[in-house]
């Protein structure tokens, strides 16, 4: 690591406790204190979290767009998943 | 924000590829590691990075009258907002990376020279009015520009858009606030206030740019849906909007040719002397070499910071694996 070129962290913010920590930017940092200490700065200035996590971008594996449909496709014909594939008599309730 | 999507960079395609125009023609979004164009991924950066810059550097012109605020509540707000940029710099430096640059190169396409930022910062503050003509004004213009922006087809920008352009509201509401406390104080603040406006007024059309018939870019980005409106477009929104509340303050803008226009639904306003602009593009505006400059040894005696933080975390990595041996 050089001077200039601290490694990249992605943020996850809590809006409030109840929600799931959702991704909002990245920086850089040396280290995962400055981090969350730089991150509280540019992504939380208006109460916009109640809680941080910073995680090395080089430390996240991603699907590939590349493929998207063969990855995904086995959900796609599989509609019986879904409440709505199903046929329900007229009057009957809490189903 | 961003998703750095934490893989190689995009493939490249044609400038007329179906796949990738359908996205936009269907108003969907393009993701960092999507497909696209060379052209679309080299305007982009150069587009968020010029936007990056431009918050960077417009801290200082308001950075110069934070010692000076005249109530510590001017000068908490002041700061806050003088913060804000600093953070709009970088939630634009996170996106533009999205597309395979490092910070690093951006900044240094900024200290260099090789890279411009917006030509309304090389003007100086004069007064303490100043600060409510740039924010009511400066910061309406960039609103104005800002808001198509938040719909651009570029997905980690538009989200980086969306965040600015309400930190951006507050922004324009204080200056409109210091611009009115000023208008309805004493004789010599309401001159002050008019004389901010006065020299304010001209700048802030010109950062829409060249006319639409010089403008080089409009075409390709709006096909490409970076760019929604034209500058000529944009232009009139805002002095349409910015012309009632001039009236509100009671203050005037200094264009004798400013008139309604019944006909058109719009304000017609004077000509614009794009001489002014280009000359400041090219570095002869008042404060080009003091801004640069400002930048160049904030960087430089920044460097320690950057060692030393680099520094402390080698060492704290080095005695980890030593534990982790022992």
């Amino acid at each position: 690591m050089s001077a200039d070129s601290w490694p990249l962290w992605e943020v996850f913010v809590r809006a409030k406790r109840g929600l799931s920590h959702v991704h909002v930017g990245s920086l850089h940092a040396p280290d995962a204190e400055m981090a969350l200490r730089n991150a509280r700065d540019v992504y939380t200035r208006r109460g916009e979290g109640v809680s941080i996590w910073v995680i090395p971008a080089d430390q996240i594996a991603a699907s590939s767009p590349d493929e998207k449909d063969a990855y995904f496709d086995p959900a796609e014909d599989k509609v019986y998943r879904h409440p709505t594939f199903y046929h329900v008599p007229e009057g009957v309730e809490h189903l | 924000m961003y998703g750095n999507d934490f893989g190689t960079e995009a493939p490249e395609i044609a400038p007329d590829d179906p796949d990738f125009l359908a996205i936009i023609d269907a108003d969907g979004r393009i993701e960092p590691r999507d497909a696209m164009p060379e052209a679309y991924r080299k305007t982009l950066i150069r587009q968020m990075a010029q936007h990056a810059h431009s918050e960077i550097i417009g801290m200082q012109p308001e950075g110069n009258w934070i010692s000076r605020a005249p109530s510590l509540k001017r000068k908490a707000i002041l700061m806050a907002k003088v913060q804000d940029e600093a953070g709009h710099g970088l939630y634009l430096y996170a996106a533009a990376e999205t597309l395979g640059v490092d910070r690093s190169e951006l900044v240094e396409l900024l200290i260099t020279g090789k890279q411009k930022y917006s030509s309304i910062f090389n003007y100086p503050t004069l007064t303490w009015a100043d600060m409510g003509a740039i924010g009511w004004l400066v910061d309406g213009a960039a609103i104005t520009n800002q808001v198509p922006l938040c719909r651009c087809s570029y997905g980690p920008y538009a989200r980086a858009m969306i965040r600015i352009c309400k930190e951006e509201s507050f922004h324009q509401r204080q200056g409109f606030e210091i611009l009115w406390t000023l208008s309805h104080g004493t004789e010599a603040q309401h001159a002050m206030a008019q004389d901010a406006v006065d020299r304010w007024w001209w700048p802030s059309l010109m950062m829409f740019g060249p006319p639409d018939a010089e403008s080089t870019h409009t075409a390709q980005s709006g096909r490409w849906g970076i760019k929604r409106f034209t500058n000529d477009e944009l232009r009139q929104r805002f002095v349409d909007m910015t012309v009632p509340q001039s009236e509100a303050l009671g203050l005037t803008l200094p264009d004798p040719d400013l008139t309604w226009n019944a006909e058109t639904g719009h304000w017609d306003f004077g000509e614009i002397d794009f001489t002014e602009l280009f000359e400041v593009i090219k570095g002869n505006g008042p404060c080009n070499a003091q801004r640069m400059a400002h930048r160049r040894r904030a960087h430089d005696e920044g460097a320690w910071v950057r060692e030393a933080a680099a520094a402390y975390e080698a060492k704290r990595a080095a005695r980890t694996s030593e534990e982790a041996v022992a």
